[in-house]
């Protein structure tokens, strides 16, 4: 391992790193052992507290909570990516009105919180649970992928446009045919990052009563008879959307680690969104 | 207008308490953030195994159910704490893991010929990294630390839906007394607005203070 930081060691030093070693993994260990001892001393292994989930109910409630987290995933996937390529199409257009409309929107749907976003939809405009977290997710997602796309066009290497100009090409010819081919090779690690985050604020629902995973999971932490099982709960769900979220962002690395071999995007490289930077005045990512 | 004019105090508690939440995350985040980023550059092997384990669950992890499991599962265990400090324990670790990797890819971006130079003078460990390493690393971490600030203040909405007092949370008692739900929502978005567009600022200062044109 190279870095800045430190020499190779030398046998002195390494003796001494085993020792920091030894040290720092007994302190982990003290740790989760503090975990463990805390979680049999609140008894949260008694057999009342999982006997539940061995019912057939609780089960397809909590399947049907999982079914409805990745149907809010989907339609707020695919409807970003729509809402995402309508807008990045306005900024990148020559007329001014347009540009100026579709830059205010996507730079205001970037600065709200998501959860006001979907708290105005459902309490303002009185929608459905489902349908006001997937417009929130939407906007807000939308608004983040329009930035991606559009640098992911603007890094594609100025002389191929230049080129495709000079054979002729009217702008929506240069776009579809060579700049947005090019660029979607480069956007897609990005783009799937951004669906990582679309999926984890599927769990905002719950803050509006929409019926997905973790609301499944609070009417099962929340019930007398089972002695109110929270953290059995917890141990039962998060591994599930950590593994959920996990699975995508390794694809995402997958993605960009195959490509960086990749001959033919070679040089096009686009940053994952940051959340929010592109404030009015606020900093632009670096190129 | 008349909504925020007769409820100033309503609004103003809001908007303290979203300032307040922020602040007080912010710094935890930074703290943690920083101390995180140390582990994952350490040459221990297992303290970098523990930096990576914990900035890999918790950007993983939903938020919400970051705060479902601390506001709802900590009392479970026997710690029972105000609700805004449980708010400020889940925003400040789930921020953490962002900030580790913000600072760690600072790190990286210091070319390794500075820290050998540095050696070659005969500097020590912590010459090189607090003369060399260090203060180039933090210049070039300033914007994506105060994105990730940004987003902290955005996300501390989800607070109000697990009973803290802030900004997003002044809907429902107004929606209760009758007021125009649309314009409510217009100054909680303006509000949040000053919020953000304040660290924004605060960081393009430091930016154009401490920044380095690489």
């Amino acid at each position: 391992m190279t870095t800045a930081l430190y020499d190779v060691p030398g046998p002195r030093t390494k003796a001494r790193h085993r020792l920091y070693g030894l040290v720092s993994t007994v302190l982990i260990l003290a740790l989760i052992g503090w975990v463990l001892y805390l979680l049999f001393a609140t008894g949260q292994f008694t057999a009342p507290k999982w006997t539940p989930f061995t019912y057939k109910g609780i089960q397809e409630l909590l399947l049907r909570g999982l079914g409805n987290t990745l149907k809010a995933f989907a339609l707020a996937a695919v409807l970003s990516l729509a809402l995402g390529g309508v807008l990045a199409t306005g900024r990148l257009s020559e007329h001014r009105a347009l540009r100026w409309v579709c830059t205010l929107l996507v730079e205001f749907f970037r600065a709200m919180p998501v959860l006001v976003m979907i708290f105005f939809i459902y309490v303002a405009l009185k929608a459905e649970p489902l349908i006001a977290l997937v417009a929130g997710l939407t906007l807000y997602n939308g608004s983040v992928l329009a930035e991606v796309f559009r640098t992911g066009v603007h890094s594609v290497d100025r002389g191929q446009r230049e080129a495709a100009y000079a054979l002729g090409m009217g702008k929506t010819q240069v776009m579809t045919h060579v700049l947005v081919p090019q660029a979607v090779r480069a956007m897609l690690p990005a783009i799937i990052s951004q669906l990582v985050v679309a999926l984890k604020d599927t769990s905002l629902g719950y803050l509006i009563t929409y019926e997905e995973f973790l609301h499944a999971g609070k009417l099962i932490a929340s019930n007398l008879d089972y002695d109110l099982p929270f953290i059995p709960v917890v141990m039962i769900i998060s591994p599930i959307y950590i593994g959920m979220c996990m699975l995508l962002s390794w694809l995402a690395y997958w993605v960009s680690k195959r490509q960086r071999r990749n001959p033919k995007v070679e040089g096009v490289e686009v940053a994952a969104p940051e959340p929010g930077t592109l404030l009015p005045g606020g900093h632009q990512p670096p190129r | 207008m008349n909504v925020l004019l007769d409820n100033l105090s309503l609004y103003g508690k809001g908007l303290l308490g979203t300032v307040e939440l922020t602040v007080f995350a912010s710094l935890l985040a930074l703290v943690l953030g920083f101390l995180m980023a140390a582990f994952r550059v350490a040459p221990v092997g297992s303290l970098r195994a523990f930096g990576t384990a914990w900035v890999t669950v918790l950007r993983n992890t939903p938020l919400t159910l970051l705060f479902f499991a601390v506001v709802l599962g900590l009392p479970r265990f026997g710690f029972v704490l105000p609700f805004n400090l449980f708010a400020i324990l889940a925003l400040g670790c789930y921020t953490s893991a962002f900030i580790c990797e913000a600072v760690r890819s600072g790190i990286n971006t210091v070319p390794v010929g500075q820290g050998e130079a540095a050696r070659s003078l005969g500097m020590t460990f912590p010459q090189t990294l607090g003369g060399i390493v260090l203060p180039q690393a933090f210049r070039s971490v300033i914007p994506p630390i105060g994105s990730t600030l940004i987003a902290l203040a955005k996300n501390s909405a989800i607070a109000g839906a697990f009973s803290v007092t802030e900004l997003l949370g002044v809907y429902k008692p107004l929606s209760e007394l009758g007021y125009s739900i649309i314009w409510t929502f217009v100054w909680i978005a303006v509000g949040y607005l000053i919020v953000t567009l304040t660290i924004s600022a605060l960081f393009n200062v430091l930016e154009k203070r401490y920044g380095v044109a690489r």
